[in-house]
């Protein structure tokens, strides 16, 4: 095992439930390796919902909730307004968070409470079976979608941006060096801190829509379709469509946090 | 030590006393008639004892917010009312199977839905009993004052913290708006949330002692390395869903941990039941009006008595059956359907057990029941 995993993981709880092939692998990697570089697994709170993404912080060996489909962010705003000296991060999926929890997210977005949320993109409900999620691409099938998906796909950084999350990024697990200096950036944030992760889901998402199996070819797919938010800003929309524009998205240093603002309330309301 | 102190309050507003007497530093909740003060009072009451109080964007996120302080080391309470009540259930069940501490107050109002948003019932006490899925068993209790949401508050969280498990007050619309004395008791039982004994390297997070029961509460951030998780799980708290021998065994683990404490959990009030020969088993605000009738019928000279459990869940089956000698029949007065009755006709089958269900928001008057007493059922 990994200096790394052997440091961080919870081998009680292995083996992990990921399919050979899954992203969320290094998504795990490369987060333990953030948090490694930035000294804070000791003050670590893991908080997560239902589905493939929300297993991946149960191999962890720190303190972690691992809660009900949706909730991760509610549950985590408790847990952070109760013990704010806590880093808490949720590890969530595009089901779990753009579709059945789509409210906790925006209101803790609103909120600006300092917490990290993942959402690990597979574009499908993966454990499911292969099921339609909400950033399932328009025509794409999948076993609720037999015809095709009648329904356009989410641009959940856009959403949590216009509901108030503070630092907002995408990236991939095709790029995992990129990965582990946004989830830093992220991790480093005070605020809500919103990452993006497209990660590779073979099994499923890669059978029904991509028409791919291998998960070699899955990442070169992701990769090919990667471009930086700099060099993104450089091309036409027609040019930009089908893309994955990855990079530091939306950033605020000035905006409230929430914990920050009801100390000060709590203080003015006492002098 | 507070000193013994004596207002004028309603009981929305002894509930929130009794939830700061208790320890209780979270509040997350969303509006809801007619729970609603309670939110308010928690929101001035919060941070001036250095709590913290949260208006979540809907009761889903509210216990949820709970259980999440809980684990953060906070005392933690909600309070709703019917349909919030609903939405909290998914949450309420997570709370059970984690063993989480936590209290949810629902002031009831009536009918299914929307129902009658101000007005009074308790349509909701199969619901507070079995509304989540899956096997559990709920503590439940029933305030019928101003007084009893003070107390009844102070030990659903006594009874969270032992029993590590969310505990229900099931107030009404009628009790939580009544604003009558509240006596505030100057030393009150207050059982304080402790660590477990264990050092972290040792400590099984869910290994219970002989009585089912878990050793203190850990917080996250405290080198525990908590796996809290909705899945039957091990000791450990690794998933074991797939193991039939611990899962029925944490099943059968967490209802008798309950049941299995029934005599220490009864708390029933008894008045002339010693020579009774009609008892009128009441709760909550029909309480009242109960405990008002057996006293006139007393009057008039009519051997009734009065049985009120103050803990509904788990029904406090012994403690009726030590009232029964002499007694020939029951009267049921309920603001419902008849729902508590099933239970007390189930228990006494030899007897003549009468359900006074009323349903569309009028409590019973007590000449009501005076009526049924001193005139048999055909």
């Amino acid at each position: 095992m990994h200096s790394i995993a052997e440091k961080y993981i919870r081998t009680s709880a292995l083996p992990t439930i990921f399919c050979p092939g899954c992203g969320h692998g290094t998504v795990l990697n490369a987060f333990l390796r953030a948090v490694d570089e930035l000294d804070i697994f000791d003050s670590l709170g893991l908080v997560s919902g239902i589905g493939c993404s929300s297993w991946t912080p149960v191999f962890v060996d720190t303190d972690v909730m691992h809660t009900l489909h949706g909730r991760a962010p509610a549950f985590a705003t408790g847990l952070k307004m109760a013990n704010p000296a806590l880093n808490v991060v949720v590890f969530s999926g595009d089901g779990d968070c753009a579709g059945i929890g789509g409210n906790h997210l925006i209101h803790a977005a609103r909120r600006n409470i300092d917490m990290t949320l993942l959402m690990l993109d597979n574009e499908i409900y993966g454990m499911t079976g292969g099921q339609v999620s909400p950033t399932t691409p328009t025509h794409a099938k999948s076993q609720t979608t037999p015809l095709g998906n009648p329904e356009h796909g989410f641009d959940v950084c856009g959403l949590v941006t216009a509901a108030g999350a503070t630092h907002v990024s995408r990236y991939t697990t095709a790029q995992p060096r990129a990965l582990v200096k946004g989830l830093k950036a992220a991790l480093s944030h005070k605020g809500f801190s919103f990452v993006h992760i497209i990660s590779q889901c073979p099994t499923q998402a890669g059978r029904y829509i991509h028409g791919l199996s291998s998960p070699g070819e899955y990442l070169k797919m992701i990769r090919e379709q990667s471009i930086p938010r700099a060099a993104a800003e450089k091309l036409s929309q027609a040019e930009r469509a089908g893309k994955i524009v990855t990079g530091l998205l939306h950033q605020d240093s000035d905006k409230a946090e929430f914990i920050d603002q009801t100390r000060r309330m709590k203080a003015g309301a006492k002098a | 030590m507070e000193k013994e102190n004596i207002c004028l309050v309603q009981g929305n507003e002894a509930c929130v006393k009794g939830a700061v007497r208790a320890g209780c530093r979270f509040f997350a909740g969303y509006p809801i008639t007619p729970a609603s003060e309670i939110a308010e009072l928690m929101a001035r009451e919060m941070p001036a004892c250095d709590g913290d109080f949260v208006q979540m964007e809907d009761e889903i996120g509210s216990i949820a917010a709970v259980v999440g302080a809980a684990w953060g080391g906070r005392k933690s309470l909600t309070a709703t009312s019917g349909p919030g009540f609903s939405l909290m259930q998914e949450g309420l069940g997570y709370a059970v199977e984690t063993e989480t501490p936590c209290v949810i107050i629902n002031v009831m109002r009536g009918g299914p839905s929307t129902g009658q948003p101000t007005v009074s019932s308790q349509q909701d006490v199969m619901q507070a009993r079995f509304g989540a899925h899956g096997d559990y068993e709920a503590i439940v209790l029933c305030p019928a004052s101003v007084q009893d949401c003070y107390e009844l508050t102070v030990k659903a969280f006594n009874l969270a913290e032992r029993f590590r498990t969310p505990v229900v007050v099931l107030s009404d619309e009628i009790v939580g708006h009544t604003r009558e004395i509240l006596t505030i008791p100057k030393d009150m039982e207050v059982t304080e949330r402790h660590a477990p004994g264990q050092s972290p390297e040792n400590y099984l997070p869910y290994q219970a002692d002989a009585d089912g029961l878990l050793d203190g509460m850990p917080a996250f951030g405290q080198g525990y390395r908590m796996l809290v998780d909705g899945q039957l799980h091990d000791e450990a708290g690794n998933r074991r869903g797939a193991d039939t021998q611990i899962s029925g065994a944490l099943m059968r683990r967490l209802c008798e941990k309950v049941t299995g404490h029934a005599a220490e959990l009864e708390d029933v009030k008894t008045e002339s039941i010693e020579d009774a020969k009609t008892l009128v088993l009441a709760y909550g605000s029909v309480a009242r009006s109960a405990l008002s009738a057996v006293r006139r019928a007393r009057e008039e000279g009519i051997r009734a008595g009065f049985f009120q459990p103050r803990l509904l869940w788990p029904f406090p089956e012994a403690a009726l059956a030590r009232c029964l000698s002499g007694v020939e029949r029951i009267l049921v007065p309920e603001m419902n359907m008849g729902k508590v009755v099933r239970e007390v006709e189930r228990l006494c089958p030899d007897l003549e057990v009468v359900s006074l269900a009323r349903v569309g928001g009028e409590l019973h008057t007590p000449e009501e029941i005076l009526t049924h007493l001193a005139t048999p059922e055909a």
